[in-house]
């Protein structure tokens, strides 16, 4: 992730956002995605990013992920941190089993044999996966596809995971297991999450912070902390409270854009 | 309280481990292989007896002279023979030699201008269409320029066959390149697949249905096209398939004129054959194979 846009900083997990700035295109047609963003993530924090449509939010973790590069300003992590990315869709290698795929970035970082395999049955006991090592993609449920890029996305050791509605294509039921696994992994390995999504719910259900993004172009508007104790319900009442009031923001801005 | 935490990461599990085994049930039956075999050969066993059939009424219905057209008996007589005779096996040895050779030539041709065009916006703006013109030459329309260049030598063969396949299989690269899935790509860069490593760990592995259809088709290419090269550029030194086919019809030695088509039938039809399951090898494993199997 050599953007000259990223800079080493001392706190591992941390994720700071300095004015970033992206634009698409050239003279007319240039189109403003993300307009002097601002945020800091602290090591350990879960944030959620919520926003309608055109927000920049998935352009945003692009830049956090190295796959693209800011048009301006700054995004400062931790020495020598690639944070891992997960997508909407699990985009598992489908000629790999679910052992291999998550053996990829294992091999890609050059460990040996041995400690791959032992690597890859721990990775797939966090996610509840043990007897599926052999299975090809295509053999498991949505819920189970996304379990296996989740211990993919692990298998990278990085302190920071950026989350792209990693759980948007799954049933209530899967996801609301996917939130308590989700909650478990974070608190386990003390990570920093980056997490997108359009469901306000989710948000409070997961989030430390919820950051509420503009659209056409995406700045920050709005950020509440959560002080909900975990573990946390969907269906609570001050779950739902708080989904209540970030909600009632973003049909504002929403709103806005309808005049 | 750490029983508590306990109870409630064991009801976690149960609740996971539920809804897997829910979800996933029912998805791997199917006939069994035995079953599966028969209905994939019997309708090829039935068209070919119907063929057979076809042909024994137009000899019967007196159509052609028996020395024209013999019929499937005398033919079969003639191809149990020729399966005996030391003949066949040196020309099939010349000609498979020939095949092999030629179409490992285009394979490293057709990847590397595969690759080269599928990556360089250059070479594909220059390249491109042409690939896909050259295509749609016939290969024996290319035999007179070939044996001005190499006389009739083998040589003149393996230059056809290369202009013939390395199209197909270009054009299969190109193609298994241009639609490997772009998240594919970012999962991959993110993973820490860069450079060559990118190529090895996704590009390759996504390309490959395509490629292996690529392979295919440069196949038949490549077989036609050394048909073609082996009726015209005839070196008397070595007998091959083709030659052999040649003879027969100076001779008018019409069973072993068919006997020898049989054959040339038969080998076009394994290599094909033992493409469509690679093909299908992959596919399963992709797990993008129809529920008929196909």
């Amino acid at each position: 992730m050599t953007s000259t846009s990223t800079t080493p900083r001392s706190a591992t997990g941390s994720v700071a956002l300095r004015g970033v700035t992206k634009v698409y295109g050239q003279g007319e047609q240039a189109v403003l995605a993300l307009d002097g963003l601002s945020l800091d993530v602290a090591p350990g924090e879960f944030v959620c990013m919520v926003g309608a449509s055109g927000c920049g939010k998935s352009t945003l973790l692009n830049l956090v992920a190295g796959l693209d590069r800011a048009s301006g300003g700054a995004i400062e992590l931790g020495e020598g941190v690639n944070p891992g990315l997960m997508f909407q869709e699990p985009a598992l290698f489908p000629w790999l089993t679910v052992e291999g795929n998550v053996e990829v970035p294992l091999k890609l970082r050059g460990l040996p044999r041995d400690q791959r395999k032992e690597r890859v049955s721990e990775l797939l006991r966090t996610v509840h996966l043990s007897e599926f090592g052999r299975k090809r993609p295509h053999q498991l449920s949505g819920g189970m596809r996304q379990r296996v890029a989740l211990a993919r996305t692990l298998a990278l050791e990085t302190p920071v995971l950026l989350m792209d509605e990693p759980f948007g294509a799954l049933d209530a039921m899967t996801r609301d297991i996917l939130h308590d696994e989700l909650e478990r992994i974070w608190t386990e390995r003390k990570l920093t999450v980056l997490f997108v999504t359009h469901n306000v719910r989710e948000a409070a259900r997961l989030a430390d912070r919820i950051v509420l993004l503009s659209s056409r172009p995406g700045r920050i508007i709005y950020s509440t902390e959560v002080a909900v104790p975990r573990p946390r319900r969907i269906d609570s009442p001050e779950v739902s409270a708080i989904a209540a009031e970030v909600t009632d923001r973003l049909r504002k801005e929403v709103g806005r854009h309808g005049q | 309280m750490a029983s508590d935490t306990l109870s409630a990461s064991a009801r976690a599990d149960a609740e996971i481990s539920g809804l897997d085994a829910l979800e996933i049930a029912g998805r791997e039956k199917g006939p069994s292989r035995v079953r599966r075999l028969w209905s994939a050969t019997w309708p090829k066993l039935a068209a070919l007896a119907l063929a057979v059939a076809i042909w024994q009424a137009v000899v019967w219905s007196g159509w052609k002279e028996p020395w024209a057209l013999p019929g499937p008996a005398v033919v079969f007589g003639d191809l149990g023979e020729y399966l005996l005779s030391s003949a066949l096996w040196e020309g099939l040895a010349t000609t498979a030699r020939r095949a092999a050779v030629g179409f490992a030539a285009a394979v490293a041709v057709g990847l590397l201008l595969g690759l080269g065009v599928a990556r360089v916006k250059v070479l594909r703006a220059a390249l491109g269409s042409m690939i896909t013109a050259l295509q749609t030459m016939p290969s024996i329309a290319w035999f007179p320029l070939a044996i001005l260049l190499f006389q009739l030598s083998e040589q003149a063969i393996f230059f056809v066959v290369v202009l013939g396949a390395a199209p197909s299989v270009a054009n299969g690269v190109i193609h298994g390149v241009d639609y490997v899935p772009p998240l594919l790509v970012r999962a991959g860069r993110n993973l820490g697949a860069r450079g060559l490593n990118l190529y090895r760990y996704v590009i390759a592995p996504a390309a490959l249905p395509a490629i292996v259809a690529g392979l295919k088709q440069g196949w038949a290419f490549a077989w036609r096209s050394l048909m073609a090269g082996e009726l015209l550029v005839v070196i008397a030194t070595r007998t091959s398939i083709g030659a052999q086919l040649t003879y027969a019809r100076e001779l008018s030695e019409a069973p072993r004129l068919m006997a020898i088509m049989i054959v040339i039938l038969v080998v076009g039809l394994l290599v094909d054959t033992a493409f469509g399951a690679a093909d299908k090898a992959i596919r399963r494993r992709w797990g993008v194979l129809d529920q008929a199997g196909n």
